[in-house]
């Protein structure tokens, strides 16, 4: 224990702005899609290492039980999970015990772990090779999925895309007007149906517009849902048919929405709606609060379901491509305050 | 609701069970489970925390080891502390004033919006009026949301286009609601990240301008750890009247409902259990911590009873069966209302050990099948629907026909619904007892069938098994058993 005593005795040294993990990561935040994404998970980050930094200097000399239990209470404070929670505690206690450990020391094996856990083949999306490309976005009631929407055009638009928008929540009152508003402001058509209306036709009729008009990219909105709702979820199979119909190939993408502060439920919610809309990536919506979207983890662990967006922030130009390794840089080691 | 969190505390209470004696070893083992599955469960770590600590203090107290049955002593203090965590009942909206104000507040997503129409259902439902604000300009569309329900439900609905300014909207329509004589004013607020120190300032400002006499929090129910923090920040900024937590009917385990209650220390008032407009229940500790623990919720089952079928209703029902005039259109009209939506699982979640009927009826396909059997009553003539008895060969393939359906549906139909009659007119001015001795006919009966599930006659092949063979099946049996709780115990 005497090596803990010594460790307190000295301040830690503020890890700066992450160069010490040997990214590219320059203190003053880079612009772009990059820098935002830093931006969004400044709070997050500086929540997360202050936490840890705490441990050092409040626990002097004492067990080392005791603050494995606390890392253990920072790591299910991400939201990441107990199961997860437990396995990096697990491995901190094996790779550390009885050692003197400093502070950069810990902090590089935890976040080595994330990325191991994070580690994702791609993260861009898949572009059709002809015709429009299709993207399903779906997800349950107040994710975020129509100002993900509105973000996703405006990041196409910005690659000169011309965007077709489907209308296919018909459920919820004004979100057809909601989307509407959205495709004026980014400057992408939209297709919309009556209220109430079969979301299926709004998509078929979207997906022939998209392809008649010859736009690059087609995002199709569905109504909110939860998981367990099987009729709905029969209806998002069928969203799914009538768009492969139509193109042999699409949807070429299917978003879940997810919401930051979402806990152990996003899984269940990973899970539902892979079954129906076969999904094939997440957007980690609302990432620009205090909550810290740690329940990615487990969901990629189960479903190997990549990140591939962030929603950063309210305007429709805060949204980033997901980056596992400025993430976790994020969590740990972010430009401080 | 609540289905994870209650079966992590099943299992955890599995292991106590069975053990005549326990001891300190394994009594720590079964509240380690019953931790981690409430922080599988997104309740707040801090919260947990505090909460074993309690309860493992009281559980290995002297009394509980000795006990009897210890696991049910266990249960016993689980509850009991619950019951505390999730402290008193308070639905009211002490509406004292001739005009009082309403404001809801929250994150994105949250709910908000929805959660205002709900109210003011509830608040019709009881006669009184309410006026809907729209305060929310931030959200493009908010506004128009908020009127589309107002024409739902018949409720005025105040607010201004092109308005910058939530506190003047506020103001004016506060002043429009004392001249309709609107007895209570709800302001949508705009949704906001607690941290976002400028809008939570307008929202303070709202709250010193507009003096609102509630304040309530909307929380959404799937929220994880970072429940803790936005609860603090609004209540700092609002001083909070009371909390509502929304999604509560997917299978969300509703950890946070315990964080937010511990951070803010306020009344959790309603709970909102679906996406349609009436699915706002008026929280009550006893019968949530009862959800919790599956321990079954009679009083939310009798509430919910009463505002489906009214007593004029209930008379006039009591009435046809007593004297024999029940008929299939009767017995169309009470599937209808109880065939909406989201119903039948609410209510079987009301019913203590009815988990393995929600399973069954999990989905909304109970309410489908009841649609169902309702469509072939409407495909019927008014003859056939008095004196089903008419009915032969023809007139049956006609009305499956008419509804879709197989000719063989129609005949089940009729037959339940003979064996029914029989049952629930012999019920007709009984007291409770007989009529609960009928009901258990009628379910050992099987002619009773809640999922409207088609059934399958299983027919016997007159085969005999041998010993041999009956060792064989149980075996199978068993290995399918074990298998199914292996899984059970990797999820």
């Amino acid at each position: 224990m005497s090596w803990f005593r010594k460790k307190a005795s000295e301040p830690p040294d503020p890890p700066s702005g992450g160069s010490a993990e040997g990214e590219p990561a320059e203190s003053p935040p880079k612009r772009g899609f990059f820098g935002l994404f830093r931006q969004g998970l400044k709070r997050t980050s500086d929540l997360l290492r202050t936490d840890i930094r705490d441990l050092f200097t409040r626990r002097q000399g004492q067990l080392v039980d005791e603050w494995l239990d606390d890392l253990y209470a920072i790591l299910i404070k991400t939201d990441m999970g107990a199961g997860p929670a437990k396995e990096i505690r697990e491995h901190v206690r094996t790779e550390f015990r009885g050692r003197v450990v400093e502070l950069e020391q810990l902090i590089d094996e935890v976040k080595a772990k994330f990325r191991s856990l994070l580690d994702q083949e791609s993260t861009s999306i898949r572009l059709a090779e002809t015709g429009p490309t299709v993207i399903l976005v779906v997800g349950v009631n107040g994710s975020g999925k129509t100002t993900s929407i509105a973000k996703l055009a405006q990041y196409f638009r910005r690659q000169g895309k011309k965007v077709v928008l489907g209308a296919g929540d018909t459920f919820r009152a004004a979100a057809v007007e909601q989307l509407t508003i959205w495709a004026e402001r980014e400057g992408a058509e939209i297709v919309t149906g009556p209220p109430q209306g079969d979301p299926a036709s709004v998509a078929h009729r979207a997906v022939a517009a998209a392809v008649e008009r010859g736009a690059d990219i087609c995002v199709i909105d569905t109504a909110g849902r939860l998981q367990t709702q099987a009729n709905l979820m029969d209806q998002l199979r069928k969203i799914h048919r009538v768009i492969a119909k139509q193109i042999a190939d699409a949807p070429h993408e299917t978003l879940l929405v997810l919401d930051a502060t979402a806990g152990q439920n996003g899984i269940s919610q990973a899970a539902g709606f892979s079954d129906a809309a076969n999904c094939t990536g997440i957007v980690l919506a609302k990432l620009d609060g205090t909550a810290k979207g740690g329940v990615i983890i487990p969901i990629r662990q189960r479903f190997r379901l990549p990140v591939k967006f962030v929603g950063v922030g309210e305007k429709s130009s805060d949204l980033a491509v997901f980056d596992p390794s400025a993430f976790v840089d994020g969590l740990f080691s972010g430009p401080s305050e | 609701m609540f289905e994870s969190l209650r079966e992590g505390l099943t299992t955890a209470f599995k292991t106590l069970r069975g053990k005549a004696r326990l001891s300190e070893s394994n009594m720590r083992d079964g509240l380690k489970l019953v931790e981690d599955s409430l922080l599988e469960a997104d309740v707040s770590y801090d919260v947990v925390r505090d909460f074993m600590e309690r309860v493992t203090a009281k559980a290995l107290g002297e009394r509980v080891l000795n006990a009897l049955d210890p696991s049910q002593q266990v249960v016993a203090i689980v509850h009991e502390e619950l019951i505390g965590l999730l402290g008193e009942a308070d639905p009211s909206l002490h509406l004292n004033k001739d005009v009082n104000i309403v404001m809801m507040c929250g994150l994105q997503g949250s709910g908000k919006t929805t959660t205002c129409g709900k109210l003011a259902r509830l608040l019709l439902e009881n006669d009184v009026r309410p006026m809907l604000v729209a305060a929310d300009l931030q959200r493009p569309a908010a506004i128009e949301q908020l009127h589309v329900i107002g024409r739902q439900l018949g409720v005025s609905v105040y607010s201004e286009s092109g308005a910058t300014d939530p506190v003047a909207v506020c103001r004016n329509a506060v002043a429009k609601a004392r001249a309709e004589s609107c007895r209570v004013v709800v302001l949508d607020t705009a949704g906001r990240l607690a941290i976002d120190r400028e809008l939570m300032d307008q929202l303070a400002h709202i709250d010193r301008q507009v003096e609102p006499d509630q304040c309530y929090l909307v929380v959404d129910g799937m929220t994880g750890q970072d429940a803790v923090n936005s609860a603090k920040a609004f209540n700092e900024a609002l001083e909070l009247n009371g909390v509502i937590m929304t999604k509560l009917d997917g299978d969300a385990r509703g950890g946070a409902l315990l964080s937010v209650r511990h951070v803010t220390g306020v009344p959790i008032k309603f709970i909102g259990t679906g996406e349609h407009l009436d699915a706002l229940e008026p929280f009550r500790p006893e019968g949530m911590a009862g959800r919790i623990l599956g321990l079954g919720d009679i009083v939310a089952l009798a509430n919910e009873a009463q505002r489906l079928v009214d007593e004029k209703e209930r008379i006039e029902y009591e009435r046809k069966l007593q004297e024999g005039d029940f008929t299939l259109e009767d017995f169309r009209d009470q599937l209808e209302k109880i065939a909406r939506p989201g119903l039948i699982q609410r209510i079987v979640g009301f019913l203590p050990g009815m988990d393995a009927m929600r399973g069954m009826l999990d989905s909304e396909d109970a309410a489908g099948g009841m649609r169902r059997l309702a469509g072939i009553v409407n495909a019927m003539t008014r003859a056939e629907r008095t004196r089903p008895r008419i009915i032969d060969a023809g007139r049956r393939n006609r009305i499956a026909r008419g509804a879709g359906v197989e000719p063989r549906e129609v005949s089940e139909l009729i037959q339940q619904f003979e064996g029914m009659k029989t049952v629930v007119e012999g019920m007709a001015g009984k007291d409770m007892r007989s009529r609960m001795q009928a009901f258990k006919e009628l379910q050992e009966s099987g002619l009773m069938n809640p999922g409207a599930v088609i059934q399958k006659v299983k027919k016997g092949t007159g085969k005999r098994l041998t010993s041999h063979e009956k060792a064989k099946l149980r075996q199978q049996r068993e290995k399918e058993l074990r298998r199914r709780r292996r899984e059970e115990r990797r999820r």
